[in-house]
């Protein structure tokens, strides 16, 4: 295995297994559509109940989009980030995948990617619902990049949270009062971020925030990926 | 340390004992300094007196929250159940520092402000901060197996710790910069210094029992355990 290339090369395995085991978990998706649809119904749901909950105090529901969108995001997510474990406990396929000879980190990255997935996938559904049902135009390049920003974070951290939680006595409860506290940087950062492009104003103006944006990005990803491998030890 | 083999002191005073009467000590002078020798602050009055107290246990609360930090890195890499019992209680008394940070802080905003609660930067950094904290020691109480609750702990620990600097960073950027007062006088910067030493005293103290009362009940149930085996042979 001294050379760098070639189907017995350390790297190519690597990529072979990443691939692998993030279709895994994509193709237990596409057949079940479980957390999706439930992810998608969820965030839609809490749309509605925020149009019904603003719209009589509000002077004007788009001073409070931003947040409505984003806490919308975050309720479907963490429901989406809990769902990811619980077929893995239920049906013990986790551990078999830590009897293979794979690379522990390519587990997190492969269930970091699939999360991502869901969460792109349901917020692609949700900005323009949440469009129609709040007369903004919040489908345009800038947000969509402020909440993919926001995205990595929420999901590297939930992605270690959520394997935690569905290991403790409480689960479905334990993930958001873990996840949400933490997320606190980045659940400002986005509502701001999105707040200043919704108002019209320019690019530039979000850059603070989307820098906190990233920083906790690169924080998280390094992090987690560094601390999944104390949480695997032995599940089940 | 086990309890009751503790060295002591010529008096027959152990090392805690004499901690514990620095703490109560230090605790009364700074009371009556705060109390009693420090002016009152011109433009807020007596209610600026909660500061004496208020500013030392928050410095005791990020000792605690330090201390969670350290003892989680430690517990992953060297696997002593030592070092979580040091991060369990450090947590609690993290905890416990910071609710009291919170309500003191209402109390002195009630005074200051008229109203209990604003979502200004520093209440709103130590709030995530408390919620973390807290999320920790549920987290701790939900978890079965005392090897999992370690490991998790530890992974939570590193996790809020490193979140720190990121909500100070935010809660700040989003609520502006508060001009902090430049200069004090000495009468009150001494106030502060001995009720700094007080709180960390008082900190030291309530950490070396709480350890140890950690280490006693980890020790009676291993005892619990040993017999039901003989029990068992």
């Amino acid at each position: 295995m001294s050379k760098d290339t070639g189907p017995g090369a350390p790297r190519v395995r690597y990529a072979q297994q990443l691939g692998a085991l993030l279709w895994k978990d994509l193709a237990i998706e596409l057949r079940t559509r479980d957390t999706i649809a439930a992810m998608l119904v969820f965030g839609v749901l809490s749309l509605t109940v925020f149009n019904f909950a603003f719209e009589l105090r509000a002077e004007s529901l788009v001073l409070v989009a931003p947040g409505v969108l984003w806490v919308a995001v975050l309720f479907a997510g963490t429901l989406g980030l809990g769902r990811a474990y619980s077929h893995e406990r239920e049906r013990g396929s986790l551990e078999g995948l830590l009897l293979c000879p794979v690379d522990h980190s390519a587990i997190y990255l492969a269930k970091l990617l699939a999360n991502l997935a869901y969460l792109a996938l349901a917020e692609a559904v949700l900005l323009p619902v949440f469009d129609a049902f709040f007369g903004v135009e919040a489908l345009q390049p800038g947000v969509v990049a402020v909440i993919l920003l926001g995205t990595v974070g929420f999901a590297s951290v939930g992605t270690v949270f959520g394997a935690m939680a569905v290991q403790t006595r409480a689960r479905e409860v334990m993930l958001p009062i873990l996840l949400l506290p933490v997320l606190v940087p980045v659940i400002i950062g986005s509502v701001k971020a999105t707040g200043i492009l919704l108002d019209g104003r320019p690019w530039s103006d979000t850059w603070v925030w989307v820098n906190l944006l990233i920083v906790f990005d690169v924080v998280y990803v390094a992090a987690s990926f560094a601390l999944y491998e104390y949480v695997l030890e032995d599940w089940g | 340390m086990q309890a009751g083999m503790q060295k002591k002191t010529a008096c027959g005073l152990t090392a805690t004992d004499v901690l514990g009467a620095a703490a109560f000590v230090l605790l009364g002078v700074s009371v009556y300094m705060a109390l009693l020798y420090a002016p009152t602050e011109l433009i807020q009055g007596e209610p600026q007196r909660i500061f004496y107290m208020h500013l030392p246990m928050i410095l005791a609360a990020y000792l605690g929250f330090l201390i969670v930090f350290v003892c989680g890195v430690m517990y992953l890499w060297k696997r002593t159940m030592g070092y979580d019992i040091a991060a369990r209680s450090a947590a609690e008394l993290g905890v416990f520092f910071t609710t009291l940070v919170i309500i003191s802080g209402g109390l002195w905003g009630q005074a200051v402000w008229g109203t209990f609660w604003q979502w200004e930067p520093r209440l709103t950094f130590t709030f995530i901060l408390w919620l973390i904290f807290v999320a920790y020691l549920m987290l701790r109480s939900a978890a079965q197996d005392k090897e999992r609750v370690a490991r998790y702990a530890a992974v939570l620990g590193i996790i809020g710790f490193l979140d720190i600097p990121l909500v100070f960073a935010s809660v700040y950027l989003w609520r502006g910069i508060h001009p902090e007062p430049a200069g004090m006088p000495r009468a009150i910067a001494m106030t502060l210094f001995v009720s700094m030493a007080a709180f960390l005293a008082l900190f030291a103290y309530l950490y070396v029992l709480r350890v140890r009362w950690d280490r006693a009940k980890d020790r009676i149930e291993e005892m619990y355990a040993e017999l039901e085996e003989e029990h068992q042979a």
